[in-house]
């Protein structure tokens, strides 16, 4: 049946638990990964790594690679510099390498490449290489990084996109690669006016993302374009960055990217993309590089942060003051970490009405693998120090964890540590629901004999990483089907499906009637990037504008030939216009938020377009003779604004809240003397089906987000704020062990417990 | 070394040259399919399921020449009536996926489930499924989708 443009804004599309649009093609297997890309004639790479965590390189012996049968041929960064004289990237810093130069700053950095017809040969040969290295002193931990005679990098090549990095443009001897200072009112007066001081410390392990599809990338010199098909979250940045190396411009550079199968905010920015697409125009032939998951463990990381935390403190339980001190292990490459300590690092003090604040965040650089974005830029790390210490303050004080969180709450209205004021930012709702769905006000079983129970909460605020664009194209045909052109990657949250719900929302059509393009550079507009949960705010806008432009076109084309675009259906307009099935309209949005950089203190009244607002309770049972322990209950509440798409949101909120738990219980990234120790998941462990919480309760309060489109927000990192804290303060309402370091192991409480009794384990 | 094998692939005759030291993976790739992937290639995370012979195991771990004679059976084997199986429809409708990556191990791992255990228990589809790993954690509604596909085939 031909369709007849609806009434847009219905209902009919948006806030629809719709399947996903490509959910055949995944349960059968046919989904469209770049891992399954093959090319005529394409040879494969095998990364030669780094063995050493610092060190000069005084010679590479290709000669026995070289000479393997079958092997094509070997590069090193001498051969890169040939076709990219400056072969250094990244989003922040112009720091890392295409392949090392002169140097290598961890265990595991790529040193050279071997292509290969076989990929098995490839690797064989990898192996056939000899460095000779000049061992240097390293530097591991991110706060001695702040006084190292270890430099990681002789000098800081800020890349110019960021106002706030300038500064930074040839210092040498450092390894702070951005330090980030706010200042609200007077902490340190209003310290001495305390009725308590409270200080702690926090750490948080180093983690990783481990999508199940690791990094894979194809380039394919075509005589007119370099063409990349990469799993990559950011397609408009790898076009751009990719043609900046080669001195091209962007529309000689075509970047395609499939489904991913997964992304996390691993696979942003460049990852195997620069040394892929080197080695193809070399070769003068596509090359194909694929990680293994053991050389996942060498590209991208979670910062691992130390975090202290002072309070100044009524008797009342009301906060008065707090400095926050963070340092970020940034490991050898910046890559997007100075923006994770600015924009993470302004919301430190947490989701708290504070009149004093002093926040100063370092991004370090150390001798390890490189650390990213992952899963809310830096909040959980933040998250889990606040919330811990305001269960560390309340229990001083002898106070309920909710009722303190009451007394300090950042309410609707309140200016934030920026000073910008709180709007639609659902954190009073988000923790009252939360305190209702945990009985809190009702008694509590605390268990007895070996077993005991506990229970706590915690609650978070992330702002969007602002200011980014995207831009979107809404075309319809002739039959009245449409797609949307779109840069943003579905790596599994459901933007294709939310995309053609914005799109079928705002025009007035069936969201059967809508499918959106893949990115390709050459074909679907820029967007900054998916990540941070901007796509839904952003994109969302974009498609939105670019279908209601469509669709006042679409008016205006019947109009013209004296119809009525709301009783016609669609083809026929077409076929007055054109006399048969034959044209389209185009629509186009384009989106950018105000916004306002913040002053030399810190100080801006539009830090961010949108709050996102994550809160967890945790019941926890603990076993007193062993420090094991089991989550009986995991509750997790999220302000979301309206949800696009409910079903998809709820499996946002618990994934989210899933890899959290991971991170909290038992994933950590070990390391001996800069070699990362248990590279596989034989030896780290991410959770399974048997790690999911007896009952784990989700929930989107309700809560419309007034400046986004049909009033929705971000949902896929809320989930992951507040799990870490509520379990510690779980565990330690229990069985009164807090725990300050994660993950919280089951060792960890028994020491805490041999303590506790005066009988302390030896290390 | 190479050499000559023959096999059964979703009901159809196949022969073709494998390496000694090439895997089950590389060999169903040869032959375009693309839905047993190799991830972890630990035999840990279940990406790779196929099944051979009515067992589902690890393609990564499978040597190539051992399939030679066997009847291996991957998730692009195509129903009787080209539609999806309960198994899918009830991955499908509970949105029992986000990336898709680890979908068709899991959707072989259930059906292999619901042969062995018709009416699962929760703590059976948790043990069942304990060797397959899902990054996305759609853990929730993939135990939902196995007992509404329970439900589908007992009709």
């Amino acid at each position: 049946m031909a369709t007849t443009l609806g009434k847009t804004n219905s209902g009919a599309a948006f806030g629809r638990s719709i399947p996903r649009v490509e959910a055949q093609a995944k349960v059968t297997g046919k989904a469209e990964y770049v891992h399954n890309l093959r090319l005529p004639g394409m040879l494969y790479g095998k990364v030669h790594r780094s063995t050493v965590a610092h060190g000069r390189i005084r010679g590479i012996d290709v000669s026995a690679a070289k000479a393997l049968p079958g092997v094509y041929a070997v590069y090193t960064a001498a051969d890169i510099i040939k076709l990219i004289p400056e072969p250094y990237y990244g989003p922040a810093f112009h720091d890392q390498p295409i392949l090392a130069v002169d140097k290598v700053h961890h265990v595991g950095e790529p040193v050279a490449l071997v292509l290969a017809a076989d990929p098995h040969v490839a690797e064989a040969a990898a192996q056939l290489i000899d460095v000779d290295y000049e061992e240097l002193p390293a530097v591991f931990d991110e706060v001695e990084a702040m006084t190292s005679k270890a430099i990681v990098h002789e000098v800081l090549k800020p890349a110019g996109t960021f106002p706030d990095l300038k500064h930074l443009k040839g210092k040498r001897d450092t390894n702070i690669a951005l330090d980030f200072h706010l200042r609200r009112g007077d902490a340190q007066k209003a310290f001495a006016e305390a009725d308590h001081v409270f200080e702690h410390t926090f750490r948080t392990q180093q983690v990783l993302h481990v999508p199940l599809e690791p990094f894979v990338t194809v380039a394919d010199p075509t005589p007119n374009q370099l063409v990349i098909h990469t799993a990559s979250q950011s397609p408009s940045f790898v076009r751009i960055e990719i043609a900046r190396l080669l001195g091209w411009a962007e529309n000689k550079v075509r970047v395609k990217v499939p489904y991913l199968g997964g992304g996390f905010g691993a696979k942003l920015y460049i990852k195997t993309e620069a040394l892929t697409a080197a080695a193809a125009l070399l070769a003068g032939r596509p090359v194909k590089i694929s990680l293994t998951m053991e050389e996942q463990f060498y590209q991208i990381t979670k910062h691992a942060a130390t975090l202290r935390i002072k309070s100044g403190v009524t008797n009342e339980g009301k906060v008065t003051a707090r400095e926050c001190e963070v340092w970020w292990n940034g490991g050898a490459y910046a890559d997007i970490g100075p923006r994770v300590t600015q924009k993470s690092g302004f919301t430190a003090p947490g989701p708290y009405d504070i009149d004093h604040v002093s926040i100063d965040s370092y991004a370090l650089y150390t001798n390890l693998p490189a650390a990213g974005a992952l899963r809310g830029f830096g909040i959980p790390q933040l998250v889990w120090a606040y919330e811990s210490h305001t269960d560390m303050i309340a229990k001083a004080l002898k106070m309920d964890p909710l009722a303190i969180r009451r007394k300090n709450i950042l309410r609707e209205g309140r200016p934030q540590a920026t000073g910008t004021l709180m709007r639609d930012a659902g954190i009073e709702k988000v923790l009252e629901r939360l305190a209702q769905r945990m009985d809190w006000e009702k008694a509590f079983d605390k268990g007895g004999g070996a077993i005991r129970r506990g229970r706590g909460i915690a609650i978070g605020f992330k702002a969007s990483i602002s200011p980014t664009t995207s831009v979107a194209i809404v075309n319809v045909s002739a039959d009245g089907s449409c797609m949307v052109y779109c840069s943003t990657v579905d790596m599994g949250q459901g933007s294709d499906t939310a995309m053609a719900q914005f799109a079928a929302e705002a025009l007035g059509i069936p969201v059967e009637s809508v499918t959106v393009v893949h990115p390709d550079t050459d074909v679907t507009p820029y967007d900054m990037a998916t990540l941070g949960s901007r796509s839904t705010y952003h994109m969302g806008h974009a498609v939105k504008l670019a279908a209601e432009d469509a669709r006042d076109k679409l008016m205006q084309l019947a109009k013209d030939v004296g119809l009525s675009a709301e009783t016609t259906p669609i083809p026929d307009i077409f076929r007055k216009k054109y006399g048969m099935q034959a044209g389209n309209v185009v629509g186009v949005g384009s989106y950018i938020p105000s916004y306002t950089s913040p002053d030399a203190q810190g100080q801006t009244d539009n830090a961010t377009p949108f709050w996102m607002i994550g809160a967890t309770g945790a019941e926890v049972e603990v076993d007193t003779e062993t420090g094991e322990f089991k989550i009986t209950r995991l509750v997790n509440l999220v302000d979301v604004g309206r949800p696009v798409n409910p079903a998809i949101v709820e499996t946002q909120i618990s994934g989210a809240t899933m890899m959290q738990l991971g991170f909290t219980l038992f994933e950590r990234m070990d390391f001996d003397a800069g070699q990362c120790t248990n590279a596989s998941l034989a030896d780290y462990k991410i959770p399974g089906i048997r790690d999911v919480p007896l009952v784990m309760e989700n929930e989107a309060v309700d809560m419309v987000q007034q400046s986004g489109p049909f009033g929705a927000k971000g949902v896929g990192e809320s989930g992951t704020f507040g799990v870490s804290p509520a379990i510690a303060s779980a565990i330690d309402d229990a069985v009164g062990v807090r725990l300050t370091s994660l993950p919280l192991t089951a060792e960890a409480v028994y020491r805490g417990l041999r303590a506790q009794a005066g009988k302390p384990l030896d290390e | 070394m190479q050499r000559n094998i023959r096999f059964t692939l979703n009901g159809r005759p196949v022969e073709t040259q494998v390496g000694n030291h090439q895997n089950l993976v590389e060999v169903l790739q040869g032959q375009g399919l693309f839905g047993a992937r190799e991830s972890c290639s630990q035999g840990l995370c279940g990406c790779c399921t196929v099944i051979i012979n009515g067992a589902a195991v690890s393609g990564c771990l499978t040597l190539a020449p051992l399939i030679d004679g066997a009847d291996v059976r991957t998730i692009e084997e195509s129903q009787p009536d080209g539609k999806l199986d309960p198994v899918q429809q009830a991955f499908v409708e509970t949105g029992a996926f986000q990336c898709g990556f680890c979908t068709p191990g899991f959707v072989l791992m259930t059906r292999q489930l619901l042969d062995a255990h018709p009416q699962p228990t929760d703590d059976e589809i948790r043990h069942y499924l304990a060797g397959n790993l899902c990054r996305c954690a759609a853990y929730p509604e993939i135990i939902k989708a196995v007992q509404l596909a329970a439900a589908k085939c007992k009709g």
